[in-house]
């Protein structure tokens, strides 16, 4: 017997040094009476086990440094993407608000430089009015295939469009930004989509016209002859191509949890010592060990771009918010999507479109998984707001309630207070200011 | 009673990391594309092979095989995968109709995206695109062939780690 246990020892051994037996490798220390690791329940076990990690875990954490974040390729939708004077037009257009009817809304309202391009708000707010959403950061997202905690979009361009036109947000139209956008920024245009085309004749061009609920200007919208729809869906496409090439270039920075990666990667524990405390690192740990976290949170922008459903709360006296079940439709329907006339795309560039997962009870209730990059400095937290604070999300994440309607994907994490207060150490270490030029970090200087 | 079910435990374990010891070289020996150990860098959700061994269908039908093309297979990049399809006495398929299923059936989820066939390639090859994994862990991938009138169906089970 003695002998049996003896060979499971050594069993156990190699394979805790192999890294497949996690699991068994706690299992056999409770029923041995044996202290847990340092990765379980017990937090701090001295400053160099801390920053002690297997080559696997060293893997791992390397694996969501921002090292491993790819240049950005093109957007093959956006021919202009990539152009400076598509991104000095952008700019200009995104914090204009010119484009807002009443002159009081820019993307910036909302999208506020300060703020890691947010709004500190629960739910976007304009004009007093919350809309159904929080406001997510533009920080890192155009690494993303899909735009808007649904992924109704599958372009930065088509995305910057959508709220032109909703009535909460800007409250525009396309005939109108497309004949303001022609007038006030008519060189510029020019020089980087060719002759303008007049659309000065108001019979043609009705003043406010778009294929939207309000009626007047659906009805003014119909009337107009179909190339001239089109006229004007090309313009309002290269508005928002624009504001994307913008956009794009507002890429993450380097935070301290990179650094950390860095040390980790070539096993430097006096460095890792240097960066973070006993209580980050253990947070880290928890981050991609118990928690489990790198599920969905993985990866350079710690987020798998796809969405899922977690249980979240409903808001009071809000109705269910179908999420991604819709959000498919919406974006395969869209006349501005990858597939669109108005993309310049070839069809087989167009993967994530073609192979759009549309059926599966997975799809109900979810959301895009947000980055965590600045995840401290972006409350408050998930697509309705619900959450005020970082403590309020773990919580969530430790009970873990179950989905209604659709599935949760989460399991209860159960953590105590002191592995809590650990994960959110570590998130903390994930904030950066944005990398991109300080000019870009505000509105266009020596302009109106 | 705690010390045998430790022990069993422990034999249990010893017995686990042994097979994933020995993955790789059973893998080889089918001369399939193989990738060396997938080290350090490849941590975070990769595949440690970009190939797929030759496995047979339930009623033994059909033998499949699947080759990525993307290697290594990584989390969250859509992708194309090569199936190839032989019947039980190794004369390529040439004309199958093939359906996909998949998914993490520990997470209770299928693919992120909906891959499908796209291409004959012809000599009992496929084009299967829209392949994308969105996390590490245990995948499955499915295949249902149908071929001359006769239909039957395909499991590969694989880990990204």
């Amino acid at each position: 017997m003695l002998a049996l246990v003896a060979l499971a020892i050594i069993a156990a051994l190699i394979a805790g040094g192999l890294g497949v037996a996690g699991p068994i490798d706690a299992a056999f220390r409770d029923l041995m009476g044996l202290p847990e690791r340092a990765n379980g329940r017990g937090l701090f076990t001295g400053a160099l086990s801390a920053h002690s990690w297997t080559e696997a875990e060293r893997g791992l954490i390397a694996s969501l440094s921002i090292d491993r974040l790819p240049p950005l390729p093109p957007d093959p939708s956006n021919a202009f993407g990539d152009d400076p004077a598509a991104v000095a037009l952008g700019q200009a257009l995104f914090f204009d608000s010119g484009l807002s009817p009443d002159g009081s809304v820019s993307c910036a309202t909302c999208h506020q430089p300060e703020r890691y391009f947010t709004d500190g708000k629960r739910l976007a707010n304009v004009r007093g009015a919350d809309t159904p959403r929080h406001t997510p950061t533009i920080v890192g997202i155009a690494y993303s295939d899909w735009f808007y905690w649904d992924g109704r979009k599958d372009s930065q361009w088509a995305q910057a469009l959508a709220p032109q036109e909703a009535p909460v947000e800007h409250g525009g139209s396309r005939t109108a930004h497309a004949r303001y956008v022609l007038g006030a920024y008519r060189s510029q245009y020019e020089a980087l989509f060719g002759t303008a085309p007049d659309v000065s004749d108001e019979n043609r061009f009705p003043a406010h016209a778009a294929p939207m609920d309000d009626e007047a200007a659906r009805a003014a919208w119909d009337g107009m002859t179909a190339s001239d729809r089109q006229t004007i869906n090309r313009v309002f496409a290269n508005i928002g191509k624009s504001i994307a090439a913008y956009s794009r270039r507002i890429m993450p920075g380097r935070s301290r949890f990179d650094d950390y990666a860095a040390a980790a990667l070539v096993n430097d524990q006096a460095r890792m010592a240097e960066l973070f405390t006993e209580e980050e690192a253990a947070g880290l740990r928890l981050f991609f060990g118990d928690g489990q976290c790198t599920d969905c949170h993985n990866g350079p922008q710690l987020t798998n771009g796809t969405f899922h459903n977690i249980g979240l709360p409903l808001p009071e006296g809000s109705n269910f918010d179908q999420g991604r079940s819709l959000g498919t439709l919406q974006v395969v329907d869209d006349i501005f999507n990858c597939l669109g006339d108005y993309s310049d795309a070839d069809e087989e560039e167009c993967v994530e479109l073609r192979f759009i997962k549309l059926e599966g009870e997975e799809l109900v209730g979810a959301f895009k998984v947000p980055g965590l990059r600045n995840v401290a400095e972006t409350a408050p937290y998930m697509h309705n707001g619900i959450f005020p604070d970082l403590d309020a999300v773990i919580r969530h994440y430790n009970h873990a309630p179950p989905a209604f309607p659709g599935h949760s994907d989460l399991v209860p994490l159960a953590f105590s207070e002191e592995q809590s207060a650990a994960l959110i150490a570590f998130l903390l270490t994930l904030n950066a200011p944005p990398n991109a030029p300080p000019e870009l970090l505000q509105p266009p200087q020596g302009e109106e | 009673m705690k010390r045998f079910l430790a022990a069993a435990l422990m034999t249990l374990a010893f017995l686990l990391s042994a097979c994933n010891m020995v993955a790789p070289t059973q893998n080889g020996e089918e001369g399939m594309a193989m990738d060396g150990e997938s080290g350090m860098d490849m941590s975070g959700g990769s595949m440690a092979a970009d190939a797929i061994e030759a496995q047979a269908t339930e009623n033994g039908l059909f033998i499949v095989s699947a080759v990525s093309q993307l290697d290594p297979v990584v989390i969250n990049e859509t992708h194309s995968w090569v199936i190839h399809i032989e019947t039980a006495d190794e004369n390529p398929v040439i004309s199958a109709d093939i359906s996909i299923e998949g998914g993490m059936p520990a997470h209770n989820h299928g693919f992120p995206t909906a891959p499908r066939v796209t291409e004959n390639l012809g000599d009992g090859d496929y084009l299967l695109e829209g392949m994308r994994f969105n996390m590490g862990g245990v995948w499955v991938l499915t295949l249902e062939i149908s071929s001359g009138g006769q239909t039957d169906s395909v499991t590969f089970e694989f880990e990204l780690k």
